[in-house]
């Protein structure tokens, strides 16, 4: 479903990612974890097409994204949704205004229609209570769950989470956790989870890569980066202090 | 040698990224025009940036443009006094606020309030991801961001233009009167009889040419901000200076364009 070939990307000189490459299978959920700035968030943006990269290709279903036409873009990317980090709503729409804005943008659905679906998401994710606020009146994991909803009306196939869980409590976290479960299993949505968060990580993950110095250390399923022998994958899971990982 | 190396490779850098940056902004800008379709569905955004370009603005345009009138008046009228002509003061504020202090006024307030306030929206959009986000959902920015600014403005400048000339006369006017005794009536006489239908058009022509700039540049710097707050800061600073740079060399074409084989 999503395939990344020797994917290199380097800002201002300074290299991100160093050949990685990896493929996800259809309705598999795929966790990338790492230190900051190790380019999690970027092979992110690479899948969705929102950077090319200098070497490598990312291919989408069996379609090239990087280098491809405007309109060959917008067709993959009608299959994919985001959860950013910050949540990015838009600060001058509501709350539902925002969920609502895919649906009306593409002019499918009657007015009635776009109320319901995003009465349903609002609902699902304990957002009916802030339907009329403003971003700037809604907390971080609030906005975060609004970004959620704001993906899960347009169903997409696939899903890219950006820390999904960072600066929500545990009951959020875990609600957060189970709805990337239950789209995969309702919807066979395929997803990938950037997170530092090891206890999510190993709820939802179907396979866990490590990326460290633009690379892909390791890649396993849970149980075997749980109990790892690479000494940089075993220091990262456990949160050792003392390791090969030195933080300047 | 190699210090003068460093300042030809500074300079060369910069007038490619000049050269670039201009580039994506005249691309920006047609692009833009390309939605203009969808002009109906984008009413309230546009209404929103009328609003913030009117409503917002109105004050400081009252003031500017009474002084400007005013100003004017006192300089050019203390000259004219001198021999004898202060009567023709109006003919001379008419003229030079219809030909360029009114859009180049109108031009550097809306630069200073709204084309700052654009550039500073969408780069706190873009760094917060908002951008992404929207292309991920297949809104275009240049559909949904850019065409109703560049539209407001482009419409909004010619009626802040035309507010600055008048304001601008009424604020002569007074001046005429207290300061160098001309009746209001023949001050305005005179300003009839330079009102040329010429440099009244092409005066708006300017302010409308002078709103798509604005806009496009503003919205351009915007898109383009990286690197957080500093990034926003630095972003909104630069398509202030540009757009000054950029109405005083349009305004100068426009001003030979027309006025070259004179009224």
């Amino acid at each position: 479903m999503i395939e990344l070939v020797g994917v290199r990307k380097s800002f201002e000189g300074r290299t991100v990612l160093d050949g990685v490459s990896l493929s996800l299978d259809r309705g598999e959920t795929f966790v990338i974890i790492g230190m900051s700035g190790t380019g999690k968030t970027v092979t992110l943006k690479h899948i969705a097409g929102l950077l090319d990269p200098d070497g490598g290709d990312v291919f989408i279903g069996g379609v090239k994204m990087n280098g491809a036409a405007e309109d060959v873009k917008e067709r993959l990317r009608m299959k994919m949704g985001i959860v950013f980090q910050s949540g990015a709503l838009i600060n001058w729409l509501t709350v539902f205004d925002n969920i609502a804005l895919p649906l009306v943008e593409r002019r499918l659905l009657p007015a009635a229609d776009i109320e319901a679906i995003v009465d349903e998401k609002l609902r699902l994710l304990g957002l009916s209570e802030a339907k009329y606020k403003m971003p700037g009146e809604l907390s971080g994991g609030m906005k975060k769950r609004v970004c959620l909803a704001r993906v899960l009306v347009r169903n997409p196939e696939i899903i890219l989470y950006d820390e999904p869980t960072a600066g929500l409590d545990p009951v959020m976290s875990r609600t957060i956790n189970n709805l990337i479960r239950q789209m995969k299993r309702d919807f066979g949505v395929t997803s990938m989870v950037v997170t530092h968060d090891m206890h999510s990580a190993y709820d939802i993950a179907d396979r866990i890569a490590m990326l460290y110095n633009g690379s892909i250390i390791q890649c396993d399923v849970p149980e075997r980066i749980k109990d790892s022998d690479n000494p940089i994958v075993r220091q990262f899971v456990r949160g050792m202090v003392e390791g090969p990982i030195v933080v300047e | 040698m190699k210090g003068l190396a460093d300042i030809v490779t500074y300079l060369g850098r910069s007038i490619l990224h000049i050269l670039g940056f201009s580039g994506y902004t005249i691309l920006l800008f047609f692009r833009s025009m390309g939605y203009l379709r969808n002009i109906v569905r984008r009413r309230h955004e546009i209404a929103r940036q009328m609003f913030n370009a009117g409503a917002r603005t109105f004050g400081v345009i009252t003031v500017v443009s009474l002084f400007t009138g005013m100003i004017l008046t006192l300089q050019t009228g203390i000259a004219l006094k001198d021999y004898g002509m202060e009567e023709n003061i109006g003919n001379i504020v008419i003229a030079t606020l219809t030909r360029e202090m009114g859009p180049f006024s109108a031009a550097i307030i809306l630069i200073a309030s709204i084309g700052s306030a654009m550039a500073a929206e969408l780069g706190t959009m873009k760094v917060s991801e908002e951008i992404d986000a929207l292309q991920v959902m297949s809104i275009h920015p240049e559909d949904y961001l850019v065409m109703p600014r560049v539209v407001a403005l482009t419409v909004m400048m010619p009626v802040a233009t035309i507010y600055v000339n008048t304001l601008g006369v009424i604020g002569g006017a007074v001046i005429a009167e207290s300061h160098l005794g001309v009746s209001f009536q023949t001050f305005y006489l005179h300003v009839l009889e330079s009102l040329w239908f010429k440099a009244t058009y092409v005066g708006l022509f300017k302010a409308l040419v002078f709103g798509m700039a604005i806009s496009s540049i503003s919205c351009a710097h915007g898109l383009r901000a990286e690197n957080g707050a500093r990034g926003v800061g630095r972003a909104t600073r630069n398509s202030v200076v540009a757009s000054f740079l950029v109405i005083l060399i349009i305004g100068y074409y426009i001003t030979d364009m027309f006025f070259r084989e004179g009224l």
